[in-house]
């Protein structure tokens, strides 16, 4: 994990501006290619890119170097959120995402992460409850190697129904991994409904606690400051001291940021027609022009 | 050419379970690495709880988790550990099956998962019976399935497991499995199969345990009944030799095989679509346990019953060449 400044208002506004880019681009991206996750994808926008963006080791044009921090994806039917990320960093161009997206034999993206197709992810995923064993045996493996980089993972909260979770939330409090970091992108909505009547999981920050995390909640996990302010207080713990992991919970919105998407469960997943594609780009880009009006 | 094999000796137990912790001890002091992950199935006396207790910086106890354990495995892999995973077969198999074809499988890790208490070796009821396990395995891509016939055999399987690319599973008994081979200095290839008996009648394909049982066979058909036969170690069920299935079927004409697993889906289901694909029609027989949950009894008691020692498995050759 880099070593970072404390977060300034220049900062939260240059990463704002990011998340505006990685809206836009996430919606070309799924009207291009017909298919998607855009309401768990749209939630997790500014913990993404807080995370590509200032706090993670990571270099999208050299992936693989052994030092890097890991993350991974466990909501892993959430990929076209980092893909754009790692076009807007440099790694492809739109038009090649568009065009060697799942075509059968050339692809390198699909609609869940393969880290073969796509050397920038970390972890092939997409069946959900896999992320965090994953995490903990990366962060264990770390430790074993006294290696300097971290382990970050991101949950979905409706994700949380399956078993694996708790058998790996038990084993990384156990080994107190301090190398780790588990983030929830608690947007309280799951595929067919609110996750409070699906199957209930609150309270959460209490489960984890007992678990033996080190919880950590973001009242508004969509304001950059917010996931700012938190973020930076994940220590750089070293690998080998035995501290609790941390678990960090980010309230957001499902859809956040296009109106007709934001808290509206219809847009778990699939495509986006022409219509919708269009008020959805204006609706971002009259957003934005709102809040840089509002630093005047 | 066929090996020497312990065909004139008694049957000799020695446990894979042990012979395997033995050899990655043997490993690890000689300055290999890799990492050891259990869940909770490790006695401190035993081999790999010796290995646990000297080298506990590279081994993990995930507790009774068994994906868990299989998923970190993975995540550990990813971080550039060749892992050594000890999993009760049964739960390795049925529970963790997301965990094999995803976090293992799909995502191409060398993490090899030595599945224990294969067949009904286990004891205690269908629970505790790992007999789907190489149904599953053999539908899985990437998967290379290794069931060693003997604890010696499967030492070579495990040393040579350290450069190999790609998943692995190991499967062997929870016990003392009879050694086949007399001799140890024979040549182990993954996927090459080996003759361990020539024979002009019939031949016999089996893997693990089984393989000696066969052998045990092969000795009555010839003493009692002068059938000459072949058999064939299986070792590596995936990818699956082949060129020596079709090879004996040629000089024999007449196949069976030998599990100790559910005849569905197994090795004699992988050999009967290779025999059948290549146009044999020769005499062919599958024994392994049959369509239902096993009755309960000592391993031995069960595997009589079910014709899976070297007296049923000799009935049954005799009936398929005579009837």
């Amino acid at each position: 994990m880099k070593t970072v400044a404390p977060i300034d208002t220049s900062e939260v506004r240059k990463l704002e501006e990011t998340c505006y880019r990685i809206r836009k681009g996430l919606l070309t991206l799924i009207y291009n290619i017909g298919m998607g996750h855009l309401g768990g994808e749209l939630s997790m926008v500014e913990t993404a890119v807080a995370l590509y963006y200032r706090y993670l080791n990571f270099d999208v044009l050299d992936p693989h170097k052994p030092d890097r921090d890991r993350f991974i994806l466990s909501k892993g039917h959430c990929s076209e959120t980092l893909y754009t990320i790692f076009s807007d960093q440099g790694a492809y161009t739109m038009q090649y995402m568009i065009d060697n997206f799942e075509c059968l034999e050339n692809s390198k993206f699909g609609m869940h992460t393969n880290r073969k197709y796509c050397p920038q992810v970390e972890v092939s995923a997409g069946s959900l409850g896999h992320g965090l064993p994953i995490a903990v045996g990366m962060a264990l493996a770390g430790r074993k190697q006294k290696a300097p980089w971290r382990v970050f993972v991101m949950t979905g909260d409706g994700e949380l129904g399956e078993g694996t979770n708790w058998e790996a939330l038990m084993s990384g409090g156990h080994y107190q991994l301090g190398n780790l970091t588990l983030i929830v992108d608690k947007n309280k909505l799951q595929m067919t409904g609110p996750t409070a009547q699906v199957m209930n999981n609150d309270p959460l920050d209490k489960k984890l606690e007992a678990f033996g995390w080190d919880v950590r909640v973001i009242e508004d996990g969509n304001d950059m400051l917010q996931v700012c302010k938190v973020l930076d207080t994940v220590p750089q713990a070293d690998p080998i001291t035995r501290q609790k992991p941390i678990a960090i919970i980010a309230n957001t919105e499902k859809g956040h940021g296009v109106d007709f998407m934001a808290g509206n469960v219809k847009w778990h997943g699939g495509g986006l027609g022409t219509e919708d594609y269009e008020h959805a780009i204006a609706y971002v880009e009259e957003q934005w022009e709102r809040r840089k009006a509002s630093w005047q | 050419m066929a090996v020497k094999s312990t065909f004139d000796f008694d049957q000799m137990l020695s446990s894979a379970r042990e012979a395997y912790a033995e050899e990655l001890m043997r490993m690890a002091d000689e300055g290999l690495d890799f990492a050891f992950t259990y869940s909770d199935n490790v006695a401190p006396s035993s081999s790999a709880g010796k290995l646990v207790a000297k080298y506990p910086e590279r081994c993990f106890n995930f507790g009774i988790a068994e994906p868990d354990q299989v998923g970190a495995s993975c995540g550990m892999a990813l971080a550039g550990e060749v892992v050594y995973a000890q999993v009760m077969g049964p739960f390795l198999s049925l529970r963790s099956a997301d965990q094999i074809h995803t976090d293992i499988a799909y995502n191409d890790v060398n993490v090899r998962l030595i599945g224990t208490h294969a067949g009904v070796t286990a004891e205690g009821g269908p629970t505790h019976n790992c007999i789907a396990d190489l149904a599953l395995y053999r539908a899985i891509p990437n998967l290379t399935v290794v069931v060693p016939a003997d604890a010696a055999q499967c030492c070579k399987a495990i040393r040579q497991s350290l450069t190999y690319q790609g998943p692995m599973v190991i499967r062997i008994d929870r016990a003392g499995m009879p050694a086949v081979y007399a001799d140890t200095d024979y040549e182990f290839t993954f996927g090459k199969a080996i003759q361990v008996l020539e024979g002009t009648d019939v031949t016999i394909i089996s893997a693990g345990s089984p393989v000696y049982w066969s052998m045990m066979a092969a000795k009555k058909l010839q003493e009692q009944h002068g059938i000459s036969v072949g058999l064939i170690d299986m070792h590596t069920i995936k990818p699956l030799d082949t060129e020596a299935i079709l090879k004996a079927a040629g000089e024999t004409g007449n196949i069976v095989t030998v599990e100790e697993h559910s005849i569905n889906g197994g090795l004699g289901s992988a050999v009967a679509e290779c025999l059948l694909e290549a146009g044999f029609s020769g005499r062919f027989k599958r024994i392994g346990l049959p369509d239902e949950f096993a009755v309960l009894g000592s391993t031995d008691a069960v595997y009589h019953y079910y014709g899976l020692d070297p007296e049923g498995i000799a009935n049954t050759v005799f009936d398929l060449l005579t009837k």
